[in-house]
Formats: C-alpha cells, sequence, structure tokens
C-alpha cells in the first residue's frame, strides 16, 4: 500500500516541462511524423524554441539593421524608408516597340529602366545575321547606338536607373554611354547596373549568355570593373549572379554558396590587379532567384548577407562599411511556375516576392503569371506590376524592418543555412576558388544532381505542384493567352533601317575601331571595355564587336555535363 | 532483333538561340537510365549540324528542347530532315511552346510537344514508343 502510493508520488514529481508536455502530446496526436526537409537538404522540426536558437539570451543575439553582420538588412531604415525598386524585366520587338512598352510600364509605376535584349543580342550576333523568325520575341533587337537612343526616348538616363542585361562584353553599356554622350547628359550622373555581368554563372548555368572564353571574359569584365570606376563611377560594373544556378537546378544553400564563391573570386581578381578592395566593393551587387521556399528563401538572404560582411572584412580586407553591405536584386522564380491552370501563378509570384521582401531586397522583379506559356504579354507584365503595387502599398508588409527577426525558426534557420552555405564554399575553395571548380565541371555536377533530385521530388509527388501532380483538373487550352510576337512588317523594317544605315557608315573609321580593340585585346595593359567605348562610337555594331573579340579571345563554349 | 536487346537511340538538343539546358541535361540523363542510347549536344546547333549528327548516329528520335521561341525554326528541322532522306526519324519538342503555334509544328511532322509538367516517365515511355515506330519504318524500306 505504501509502496504504490510512494510510487505514484515520485510520478507526479516528474511533472512534465511544459516543452516535453508538448512533445508527448505532439508524438501522440500526429500518428505517422513524416520527415520533412528543406530543398538545401536541412532537416525541418515541427516546432522551434528558444533552444534552437544558439544566441538566444546573448547580450546582443542580433546586429541592428544597417549594423555589421547585417543579419537583419543592410540600411537602417530598409523598407521603412525606400521601398524596394520595382525593376521589371521588359525587352520585345523593336528599339520603337520597347520604348512603347517601358513608357507604358513607367506609367503604372515602374521606377527604373531594365532592358532585355533580344536573344541574337545575347548571343553575340546582329539581327541580319540570324534567322529572322527569331527576332525580337524574346527581347529587343538592339544592335548600335542609334537602336538605344531610340530605346530610351523621353527616358532621361541621368535621372532614371537603368538595369541592362549585358553581359560581357557590355557593349549595350558602351551603347549606352555615347546615347548619353550624344544627348549631353554627364556621366557621372548615370545610375543604373551592368545586370548579369557575371561570366561564371553564364558558363555554368546561363548559356545563352556566354560569348567569349573564360580566360576573356575575364579580362571584359576586370576592364570593364576599372573602367566603371573611372568614367561611371555611380555604375555598378559586378553583378553577381545566383539567379541562373538557381534556375538551372542549384539548391537555395547551393546558389548563395556559389554566388558568394563567385564574388570571391571576381574580387580577389580585382585585388590582384592592384584595385583596392574598397574601390570596387561598394559597387558589386547581386541577383538572385526567390524560390516558393518561403522560409528558407528569407533564411538563404539573412544569411548571406551576414557572410558577406565577414567575408569583406576578413578575407577580402574592406574598411569602408558601403563594401560590407550585401545589395540584391530578386526575381520570382520562373521554374516554378506552371503551364497548367496559369492564373495560379499569380498566387506563387506573391508568397516568392513576400519571401524576397521580408528576405531585405533592394529591387524586385516578379513574373508575369504567363512566363510558363510564352514569353510575358502585356497583360501578364501589368499584373506582375500591380502585385507588387499590392505588396508594397496596401498589405503594410513594409512598416516593420525584418519583421520575422527573433522568429526561433527563421533565426535557427538563418544559422543551419550558414552552415550550409559555408560548408559548400569550402568545397569550391579547397577546388582552388570557383574559376577553376567551373572550369573543372564540378559546380555543373552538383548543379545536375541537384536538378534531377528535385524533378524526382515532382514526378514522385513528394513535392506537390498544384495543377501539375494535383489537383488537376480539364482546362480549355483555347482559354491559354494567344502569345505575342512582334509586328513582322516592323521588323522588317528595322531590319532595312539597319541595312541602310550600315551601308552609310564610314568604312574606314569602322575598319579603324575594329583594329583599335584588335590591338587593345593584344596589349594587357589596355582597357578592352574603353575600347569597346571607343567603338560603339564609331558605329561599330554589337555583332561586329563580339565577332572580333570572339576571334581575338577565343570563342567560349560552355561546359554541359549530363 | 528481339525486342529485348532493342536500345532507342535518341538525339537530344537545342537549335537556335536559347541556352536554357536544365531540360534538355534532365531529358537525357532520364533517356540514359531508361536504357537508350543517349546523344547530347550543348545548345545552339545549327539545322545542318543535326541532321548531320541524326545521319552520322543513326538516330531514331530527336528531342528538341525549346524555351525561348526556338520552337519557331522547327519546321526547318523537319524540312531539312525529309531532304536528308531522314523521314523516319521521329522527332518530339519538349519546353515552351504556346498553344496557338502547336499546329504549325504538328504540319510540319512533329510527332509530340511535352509541355512543362510532364514527368520523365511520361517522356522516356513515348520516346521509346516513337523508336520502335522509326525502326519499323527503317526495316520496311530498307533504308
Amino acid at each position: 500500500m505504501n509502496k504504490s502510493l510512494s510510487s505514484s508520488i515520485e510520478q507526479d514529481a516528474v511533472e512534465l516541462t511544459p516543452y516535453l508536455a508538448w512533445e508527448q502530446e505532439y508524438r501522440e496526436s500526429i500518428g505517422e511524423d513524416r520527415p520533412v526537409e528543406n530543398v538545401s537538404g536541412i532537416p525541418i522540426k515541427p516546432l522551434y524554441g528558444p533552444q534552437d536558437w544558439q544566441r538566444y539570451g546573448h547580450d546582443n543575439p542580433l546586429s541592428y539593421p544597417g549594423q555589421s553582420d547585417y543579419t537583419r538588412g543592410i540600411y537602417a531604415t530598409m523598407h521603412r524608408g525606400r521601398t524596394w525598386t520595382q525593376r521589371q524585366l521588359i525587352g520585345l520587338g523593336t528599339p520603337a516597340d520597347y520604348n512603347a512598352r517601358l513608357r507604358s510600364l513607367m506609367d503604372d509605376g515602374a521606377t527604373a529602366v531594365s532592358l532585355i535584349p533580344c536573344n541574337s543580342v545575347f548571343r553575340g550576333y546582329d539581327m541580319d545575321t540570324v534567322d529572322a523568325e527569331l527576332l525580337g520575341t524574346c527581347g529587343v533587337v538592339l544592335n548600335n547606338v542609334d537602336h538605344m537612343e531610340r530605346s530610351l526616348e523621353g527616358v532621361d538616363v541621368g535621372k532614371i536607373s537603368c538595369a541592362l542585361n549585358d553581359p560581357s562584353p557590355f557593349t549595350l553599356l558602351a551603347f549606352l554611354l555615347v546615347a548619353a554622350e550624344r544627348r549631353g547628359t554627364d556621366w557621372r550622373s548615370i545610375t543604373g547596373t551592368s545586370n548579369q555581368s557575371d561570366y561564371i554563372s553564364h558558363f555554368v548555368a546561363n548559356h545563352m549568355f556566354y560569348r567569349l572564353s573564360l580566360p576573356g571574359a575575364r579580362r571584359v569584365l576586370l576592364d570593364h570593373i576599372a573602367y566603371c570606376k573611372q568614367y561611371v563611377p555611380r555604375w555598378n560594373p559586378m553583378s553577381v549572379v545566383g539567379q541562373h544556378m538557381q534556375q538551372a537546378g542549384a539548391t537555395p544553400a547551393e546558389a548563395m554558396a556559389f554566388t558568394l564563391s563567385t564574388a570571391i573570386q571576381n574580387a580577389e581578381d580585382c585585388i590582384a590587379r592592384g584595385m583596392q578592395p574598397d574601390d570596387f566593393l561598394p559597387r558589386f551587387t547581386f541577383f538572385f532567384d526567390i524560390s516558393l521556399n518561403f522560409f528558407e528563401e528569407i533564411a538563404k538572404f539573412r544569411a548571406g548577407r551576414r557572410i558577406w560582411s565577414r567575408i569583406t572584412k576578413e578575407r577580402l580586407g574592406a574598411k569602408d562599411p558601403r563594401s560590407r553591405r550585401f545589395k540584391f536584386h530578386g526575381q520570382t522564380s520562373g521554374v516554378d511556375l506552371t503551364r497548367q491552370q496559369p492564373l495560379n501563378n499569380i498566387s506563387r509570384v506573391t508568397v516568392q516576392a513576400m519571401a524576397g521582401i521580408f528576405g531585405g531586397l533592394q529591387s524586385l522583379h516578379t513574373d508575369a503569371y504567363d512566363e510558363a506559356l510564352a514569353c510575358p504579354s502585356e497583360f501578364g507584365a501589368r499584373i506582375a506590376v500591380a502585385t507588387q503595387n499590392i505588396l508594397r502599398e496596401e498589405s503594410h508588409l513594409t512598416d516593420v524592418i525584418d519583421p520575422l527577426g527573433g522568429s526561433f525558426y527563421v533565426e535557427a534557420l538563418t544559422d543551419q543555412m550558414e552552415e550550409k552555405i559555408l560548408s559548400i564554399m569550402k568545397i569550391v575553395d579547397e577546388a582552388g576558388g570557383m574559376y577553376k571548380a567551373v572550369e573543372s565541371g564540378l559546380v555543373q555536377r552538383m548543379l545536375g544532381a541537384s536538378a534531377q533530385r528535385f524533378q524526382n521530388r515532382v514526378d514522385s509527388g513528394e513535392q506537390v505542384v498544384v495543377g501539375v501532380n494535383a489537383y488537376r483538373v480539364d482546362e480549355d487550352a483555347s482559354a491559354h493567352t494567344i502569345v505575342e510576337r512582334p509586328d513582322p512588317a516592323s521588323m522588317q523594317a528595322h531590319l532595312d533601317g539597319f541595312a541602310a544605315w550600315k551601308r552609310e557608315r564610314s568604312a574606314v573609321e569602322v575598319e579603324k575601331a575594329l583594329d583599335h580593340l584588335t590591338r587593345t585585346a593584344e596589349d594587357p595593359s589596355g582597357n578592352l571595355f574603353g575600347a569597346i567605348v571607343d567603338g560603339a562610337r564609331a558605329n561599330l555594331t554589337h555583332g561586329e564587336i563580339c565577332e572580333r573579340l570572339r576571334r581575338d579571345l577565343g570563342f567560349g563554349q560552355p561546359l554541359t555535363i549530363v | 532483333m528481339t525486342a529485348k536487346d532493342f536500345r532507342p537511340r535518341v538525339l537530344v538538343t537545342k537549335i537556335g538561340l536559347d541556352g536554357h539546358d536544365r531540360g534538355s541535361r534532365i531529358v537525357a540523363a532520364a533517356c540514359r537510365d531508361a536504357g537508350m542510347e543517349v546523344v547530347y549536344t550543348p545548345p545552339w546547333q545549327s539545322i545542318p549540324a543535326v541532321v548531320k549528327l541524326a545521319l552520322e548516329e543513326d538516330v531514331d528520335v530527336i528531342g528538341i528542347s525549346s524555351l525561348a521561341t526556338d520552337h519557331l525554326i522547327v519546321p526547318k528541322l523537319m524540312a531539312a530532315l525529309r531532304e536528308a532522306g531522314l523521314d523516319r526519324v521521329r522527332v518530339v519538342v519538349g519546353g515552351i511552346v504556346p498553344d496557338n503555334e502547336q499546329p504549325q509544328l504538328f504540319q510540319s511532322g512533329v510527332r509530340q510537344i511535352f509541355h512543362p509538367g510532364t514527368t520523365l516517365d511520361e517522356i522516356t515511355t513515348q520516346i521509346s514508343t516513337y523508336a520502335s515506330e522509326a525502326r519499323l519504318a527503317a526495316a520496311e524500306t530498307g533504308v
């Protein structure tokens, strides 16, 4: 009797802590608990508490916004002060078509210029050397300074920031600078970014933008950084790109790691050329994909900011706080969009955009819902802009800085993503840095494996995709938007105009400018980007500049691994 | 030849200007894993280069991946294949093809268009079927 009484008292004495009580009830209620792992491979618990956030209870568990290590944001005011730049990628048809679309988007609230050239431009060709069917279907057909002037008619490039999708050798920036010169705009007032100037990501994952051999592309980039520093000081010449790699299959942690490793490679290359870190690092920007993995993306950005702040100081020797700020543009992920029930993509884009906003981005492109059907329609692009307007001005997302900071889950995940990212960066470092790691195919193999894993998760139904492997409905395909193509007559007129312009320009000047390019390419101390600007001024076309550099610096064939 | 040792020969490639190759790489790997002989090329092949490769490698099926409007020149490829006497080779397209532009592809002889959301299993099964068809056609005509 006594004995049983004492044992029941003992049982009462080991009263469960609230946590253990929750855990016990959770286990009993949930039945079979399916293990959850995020895309980056981090196991996700059902609940996070103080014990999961290692710095919880420290005097200063988190820095303040605008203070190192910038986990909570790179500026003191963040979106409460100035919201992100609304930068919609656009480009289509002829320069006149582009100009009309640009001005209509600006009327709708877009606050910066973004220019996407035609795929023929990306590949380094002029319009008169490719299949006419492909001209202007995905971007503006822009081959010379005149075309740039027409594209930006009515837009003051001394006042509004321009993002040019302008991979090496940066002919679009050369055209922009000469167009500005003709208008009397001071180069020092020009702001914007050479979007996607990062040749490494093109070599690995966005082959469309890849034109020159690896060593040639490296040289042109460094010359371009040095030239902008001297003559266009408010221009961001370096945009390090994680977006391509994530779109090509990298997990969020891999994409962040490869991007940071690329930034280190480029910074160390600049330092090796004798540049001071604080001279170029403030003009480094980053460009990322924002997938539907909401919390994982937020943690990715917070962790990336923290790592970059440390690397710039400890490894690269930066002293200026501006060198340590991780400025980034985010684009919602097109890979997550579906062809099935395409209007559902508006919801997907909204969630992706929110992840970017809570992740602390500086500028944002929201995809149009019809991206998985075709290059976006004007209607789709307008909804994408409206989505940003709603998020920015209707939903009170920007009232508080880093609103998820201090969440046990978000902080624990930020720490774990940081650890994961650092472990991948270590693999790259051990391979001799990013340049060597892509030259040998190491990074490509990692991307390919991750892409395969993701597709298997979708095919097996482990990852639900509404309308694709779940909740399918019979759809009337005729309800899909009809794709818009450039008007063949105006494209023909554009081609004719280009041919006439070519006949009229001075052949002597053209030859001289091409020789100047070759001579500069042969002289390692010359600035090749300067010669490209000279070429633009002498009426060289985009294709002519690219062709000459392909000859002198070697043509780039990306390394593809299946 | 028995069905057992029939190994479809498939060329996975991209023509035109677009370089988005995540899809073509994944499909090539899936075909290989399904036991096919796969010839894979990087993006930006010219139409004559694809025809030449199809001849040299004696492929049964050509898979063209197109994410950024390159499908508009697929009819030119079909004509070039016919001209080279490769009528038996079956051509499929995968990627982004707007609905209103599908008819011109089918009219030019494209067998199937795999849109986003198609499973790898579906793709490899169909490619196998087309490969058997192509072999049968070859046996009949003695090509």
